[in-house]
């Protein structure tokens, strides 16, 4: 079981790095949008303390949301998602490599670079920490139920913006939580309880999505 | 060993074919012939699990198609090459043979891909290939393949004439050993051993 | 052969398709009566609130809105879950049928929302917990719409609709209790839309409206499957057979 799951991770994280072009170009536009905010709303610092967790959060978010429709079209438009399908095991257990691996690739960059651009809106050191953090904590529910999405729109037309329509409402708990633990921790009532209930988000969606997109890849299939 | 029972299919508004029957036992070839449209894909999609019937039931040694066993017996080869472009012919092999449950050593990955005809460009991305030889990559899964059920759509197209005696070759020697195939094919393609079947949809 | 196989597979639109033409007159009659009924109470007989005036008798269709905007999203999860559950075909059509209404429930519930909060809060959009988790639903109901109107093959839509709605309705709880918790961390309280200390009458005007609402969604659900059901199934010879009656009767 575990042997399927770091396999199929092995082969994708194998193909992310030939193609490295789409991680770079996902994580730049996460520091675009970031750094467009100040430009767009005045660079006192207090206002950015404030508005920071909101703006990373949601950048992260969109930029998550940027290499999801790829996340199965590709195995899917060479065939090898049917095989994968017809492989003696599980699809919920392939679907659950192929989020690990797309976390890797797109949900880990997000959270190394973060602190630096958690720097430019003038966060605390204790915020900096809190933000990496959430972020690490959350990102892989993201990848989780953005599977779903992706693997509901596979193959329609205009799937990309299909798919943000599907999967941003349902981002919603992750994003109140994880902007909440570096809220609560810059106005010093501590980000605890957020992160904890942000950890049981991301536990439970890595549990339960991988099921609901392996159900949705097989109605894609059919 | 593989059975349809009463198989009725449908897609979108039209029905393809109703009331299909059929046997094969071991060392049996079941050729699919018909015109465009007929459904042939369709029903080799039901056959290996990924369409369900409208009507109708397909069993594998006497139980329905749904287990995770009769995967680990099936072997299926689609008109999609299901091959990585970024990937060479060697990872392509190992990584489908590994996804699959598969043992095959490198050694005879690369026998495989000698046999195919692509020796020396085992470590060429594939996207640096020819259609012909991304299709030789796709088939030398086959020389290697231990699995008792194969079912390929439509093997023999995009390849040449050597290339297709040496596929008629493996597919023989698969049901020599007692194995079973299901395909579809346009071109009438004699495979010098086992019992040969026909059905023609539509 | 033909036939029989046909009469066999569309056995449940078969009925019901005429059983739903027999039962909508009756829930459009039940849903004026409610509504009538509860627009005396709620307009004429309940009293002007002593804080709030006569704005307040906005909540006759606010209320019911909301209720049944979540409530026709739980209806269309037990309906998908049938569907794939069961694999059958009616289902995939009345979570079909009921996504524009429950659409339309959410919109009003906004759109009161809004008309009732300028007069109460001097603002058109207040954050409240309420009232952004409603916007929520109105994004899934979107969502779904979008989803099925995207995949051209029936089955598929109905299929990976239906799971959507088994998606969304696992989620729902967790996105309303989020929402809360954000509401109250960054309001302090959250602003009490009913008054606890509700006149009997109130809440008997509002329960007639809800039901008239009601009636009314499943009335026009009913008459949206009906059609769903002619159009999908056009190639049939029992859809064929209802068109030659209503042609027939057009003439005459």
């Amino acid at each position: 079981m575990l042997k399927i799951i770091t396999s199929v991770i092995g082969r994708d994280l194998k193909l992310a790095m030939r193609r490295q072009a789409d991680i770079v170009s996902a994580v730049f536009f996460f520091v675009i949008v970031v750094s467009l905010f100040p430009l767009g709303i005045g660079p006192e610092p207090d206002l950015l303390r404030k508005l920071a967790p909101g703006v990373l959060w949601v950048a992260a978010l969109l930029a998550t949301m940027l290499s999801l429709p790829r996340l199965f079209a590709d195995d899917h438009r060479d065939g090898t998602l049917e095989q994968l399908a017809l492989a003696p095991h599980p699809l919920g257990l392939v679907v659950t490599g192929k989020v690990i691996a797309h976390w890797l690739v797109s949900g880990l960059p997000l959270a190394l670079i973060a602190p630096v651009l958690g720097i430019q809106f003038d966060l605390s050191t204790d915020a900096l920490i809190v933000l990496t953090g959430a972020i690490l904590l959350g990102t892989p529910a993201l990848s989780g139920i953005g599977a779903i999405g992706a693997a509901l729109t596979l193959g329609l037309r205009g799937g990309g913006v299909l798919l943000s329509l599907l999967v941003l409402p349902l981002y919603i708990p992750v994003l109140i939580f994880g902007a909440g633990a570096v809220d609560a921790t810059v106005s010093g009532l501590g980000g605890e309880g957020h992160l904890s209930l942000l950890a049981a988000i991301t536990f439970a969606s890595l549990g339960f999505a991988p099921w609901a997109s392996a159900a949705a890849l097989k109605i894609a299939l059919e | 060993m593989l059975e349809a029972d009463n198989l009725e299919c449908v897609r979108g508004e039209r029905r393809l074919f109703a009331g299909l029957n059929f046997k094969l036992e071991a060392g049996e070839l079941l050729y699919l012939q018909g015109r465009n449209g007929a459904g042939k894909t369709s029903l080799l999609r039901m056959l290996i699990g990924l369409l369900p019937p409208e009507a109708g039931e397909i069993r594998w040694k006497g139980q329905p198609i749904k287990s995770d066993d009769f995967r680990a017996d099936l072997c299926y080869l689609g008109h999609l090459n299901a091959i990585k472009e970024e990937l060479t012919p060697l990872e392509n092999l190992l990584a489908s043979a590994c996804l699959a449950d598969e043992e095959l050593s490198e050694d005879d990955a690369l026998d495989a891909l000698e046999q195919v005809g692509l020796a020396g460009r085992e470590d060429l991305a594939c996207k640096y290939l020819s259609q012909g030889q991304k299709r030789r990559v796709a088939l030398a899964r086959l020389v290697k393949e231990k699995r008792p059920l194969w079912i390929l759509d439509e093997p023999f197209v995009a390849l040449d004439v050597a290339a297709v005696d040496w596929l008629a070759g493996i597919i023989s020697g698969h049901l020599q050993r007692g194995g079973l195939a299901v395909m579809t094919t346009h071109q009438l393609v004699n495979i010098p051993a086992g019992t040969v079947r026909e059905l023609r949809l539509g | 052969m033909k036939d029989r196989f046909n009469l066999y597979r569309f056995a449940s639109p078969v009925t019901f398709y005429p059983l739903a033409g027999a039962l909508i007159p009756w829930f459009v009659a039940l849903s004026v009566v409610f509504g009538l009924a509860g627009l005396y109470l709620g307009m004429l007989v309940a009293p002007t609130d002593f804080q709030q005036g006569e704005g307040y008798r906005i909540i006759f269709i606010h209320v019911p809105a909301s209720w049944m905007s979540m409530f026709i999203y739980l209806v269309m999860a037990g309906w998908a879950a049938i569907g794939l559950a069961f694999n059958t075909r009616l289902s995939g059509m009345m979570a079909h049928a009921l996504a524009p209404t429950g659409a339309l429930m959410a919109f009003l519930s906004l759109w009161t929302g809004a008309l009732w909060g300028k007069p109460m809060w001097g603002a058109w959009w207040v954050w409240d917990a309420r009232l952004t988790s409603e916007l929520i639903l109105l994004f899934l109901y979107i969502g779904y719409m979008a989803l099925t109107a995207a995949i051209d093959d029936t089955k598929r839509a109905d299929k990976a609709g239906g799971l959507l709605l088994l998606v969304g309705v696992v989620n729902v709880p967790i996105i309303y209790f989020s929402v809360k918790w954000w509401n109250t961390l960054h309001q302090g309280s959250s602003v009490n839309l009913t008054k606890s200390s509700m006149a009997q009458t109130m809440l008997w005007g509002m329960l007639l409206m809800a039901m008239c609402f009601w009636m009314y969604s499943i009335a026009v659900a009913l008459m949206r499957a009906r059609t769903i059901m002619l159009e999908r199934e056009r190639n049939t010879d029992w859809v064929k057979a209802v068109l030659a009656e209503n042609s027939e009767g057009a003439a005459k």
